[in-house]
């Protein structure tokens, strides 16, 4: 992704770190999802899995930065052989959210995280994406039998006592959101998950999904008279960067952005950063999707 | 000294009258409130009288933002569908049940009060020392962040109320930070009971009490997160006259939370029954 280089672009600052993430499984995944936003797939090596000292490293900087909370994604994280110590490690730091495709999960990892958790005191989260109710709307969209694959991993989690968060990536019209989530809910209820958390996003037009069905148009851009009164907290940019195993970027949407990467340290990566993309403009229409939005509310004053 | 620390009064009027006794019977030196008066429950405007005839000193939550100057919503930030309906129904009854005069105090409250108590900086907030909304929850809040909060306000004690569930964390260099309930709904623990605070600082504190920094010295503070029992048989049959949701009734007759629950972190949402 070239920086459209637009002139007099809006600049953000980045006042408070408060999410740190870790593009802990890089650009590799088990699935190869038609709207992936950064093309993850087995086979595409842009950026590698995160180490433990790697992340250690991090947490330890974090602590220095009141890091609030922090966020595990990829990539299928669990194809990272040291995700579970990592979260272990991380639950000493704060709370944690691993966002998952839910088709790799095994139950002794989940076992040992739920008594790490418990003893820890902060909450571990899960986001799982699954794009719909049904096979007929996911399967499509994250391919064949993937449906059912994360359904499993949903009620396995459910088995271990999480609550697991279902983000579906919007495929239809928004008439349908009701019956969707209705249709969603009921389906959770019938693995016995009886707590449904739900959330629709709204798909990021850049990577696979630019070729799926088309980008952002030129005219999709953030501009100054845009910031004018905006509440910059539902920028993910304003509070948050990602540890990936190329230094430090600016969001995880934006790892193949020219100008993503900030720097190499934390410390060295704080600096504004330009507005330039169409995905900036998704993440201010919907606020910060990526995060638990719900944890950020918007700004009351 | 000895402070009397009360949450989100959600016009829980009933138990703010019981919440007050209990703490003039501990004798304490004055009377706070966290701010969000209303909500939730019914005749708004009863808990104002209360508030000025006992000299409670209010600090504004979102609520009272948005009732005092009219808003749209409460500010709470739900993305969940159902849990706007039902915050919305709660906002529009409190909205038009809240009297022009109550609506303009409720304009003038600070967003926070800064107070020093037997040397220790405190700094009285609503969700958090930076943002009036936000939640901090036990659970999905770091310590790390909490140290930052504290530094950035040079505050000694933060307190503060929003999420609706006690709870304090000791930070570094002997500071502390407070969450000090609320007297408006019931903890989600399927208990009846609402929940308020008393600090107990210097020689008020108990004899073993942990210290707190102040200005490099240490002092005594002593929290005491205290049920409050109250008639929550007549507030429900009150909410029933106004014909508020019966999931709100629900909540007040049983202890768990019914609606808003999507804002809840898993660890808080695991241990209630919806």
């Amino acid at each position: 992704m070239s920086n459209p280089e637009v002139m007099d672009t809006p600049r953000i600052e980045l006042t408070s770190l408060d999410e740190l993430w870790f593009q802990v499984a890089g650009t590799i995944c088990n699935l190869t999802c038609r709207h992936c936003f950064i093309s993850c797939s087995p086979n595409n090596h842009s950026f590698e899995f995160l180490s433990f000292e790697q992340v250690e490293t991090a947490l330890l900087e974090s602590v220095e930065q009141g890091v609030r909370e922090y966020y595990f994604t990829g990539g299928e994280p669990f194809l990272n052989r040291n995700l579970v110590p990592m979260l272990k490690r991380t639950l000493d730091f704060g709370p944690a959210t691993v966002l998952t495709n839910g088709t790799v999960l095994k139950p002794e990892w989940l076992s040992e995280l739920r008594a790490a958790e418990e003893q820890s005191g902060f909450s571990l989260e899960f986001r799982v994406s699954v794009d719909g109710p049904a096979a007929e709307i996911n399967d499509p969209i994250r391919g064949d039998g993937t449906f059912e694959r994360a359904i499993k991993g949903v009620a396995l989690l459910c088995e271990h006592d999480f609550l697991p968060i279902i983000t579906m990536t919007q495929t239809w019209d928004d008439s349908r959101n009701a019956e969707i989530l209705q249709q969603f809910r009921d389906v959770l209820r019938q693995l016995g998950c009886h707590r449904p958390r739900l959330k629709i996003l709204p798909r990021l037009k850049i990577g696979a999904e630019e070729n799926r069905m088309e980008g952002y148009a030129e005219t999709e851009r953030i501009t100054h008279q845009m910031m004018e009164g905006f509440d910059r907290n539902q920028l993910l940019c304003h509070h948050s960067r990602v540890i990936t195993n190329r230094g430090v970027y600016v969001c995880p949407i934006l790892l193949e952005a020219s100008d993503g990467k900030m720097g190499d340290t934390l410390a060295e990566s704080l600096h504004p950063f330009p507005l330039n993309y169409g995905a900036c403009y998704t993440c201010y229409q919907f606020g910060a999707i990526c995060t638990n939005t719900t944890l950020r509310p918007r700004e009351s004053d | 000294m000895k402070l009397a620390l009360f949450g989100g009064l959600y016009s829980n009027y009933l138990a703010l009258e019981v919440a007050i006794a209990d703490a003039q019977q501990r004798n304490v030196d004055a009377m706070y409130c966290l701010g969000d008066l209303g909500a939730f429950g019914p005749y708004p405007d009863r808990v104002f009288p209360l508030l000025r005839q006992h000299e409670i000193i209010c600090v504004q939550g979102n609520y009272d933002d948005s009732i005092g100057n009219e808003l749209n919503d409460c500010q709470c930030g739900y993305t969940d569908p159902d849990d706007n309906h039902f915050a919305q129904v709660s906002y529009d009854y409190t909205l038009q049940n809240t009297c022009a005069d109550n609506k303009a105090w409720l304009r003038g409250l600070p967003k926070e009060l800064g107070l020093t108590v037997d040397g220790l900086r405190l700094l009285l907030c609503h969700g958090s020392p930076r943002r009036t909304n936000e939640f901090l929850w036990q659970s999905t809040t770091s310590t790390a962040f909490l140290n930052r909060l504290a530094d950035e306000r040079s505050a000694d004690l933060i307190i503060g109320t929003h999420t609706g569930i006690h709870w304090q964390r000791e930070l570094r260099d002997l500071r502390r930070y407070v969450n000090v309930g609320v007297l408006g709904r019931p903890e989600n623990d399927g208990s009846t009971n609402v929940w308020y605070t008393v600090l107990r600082t210097g020689s008020d504190a108990d004899s073993d009490a942990l210290p707190c920094t102040a200005n490099g010295g240490a002092i005594p503070v002593s929290v005491d997160f205290v049920p409050v029992a109250y008639d929550y048989e007549l507030l429900a049959n009150e909410m029933r006259r106004e014909k508020l949701p019966d999931e709100f009734i629900q909540t007040v007759m049983t202890g768990w939370w019914t609606t808003c629950l999507e804002i809840l972190p898993s660890r808080e949402r695991r241990v209630g029954k919806f």
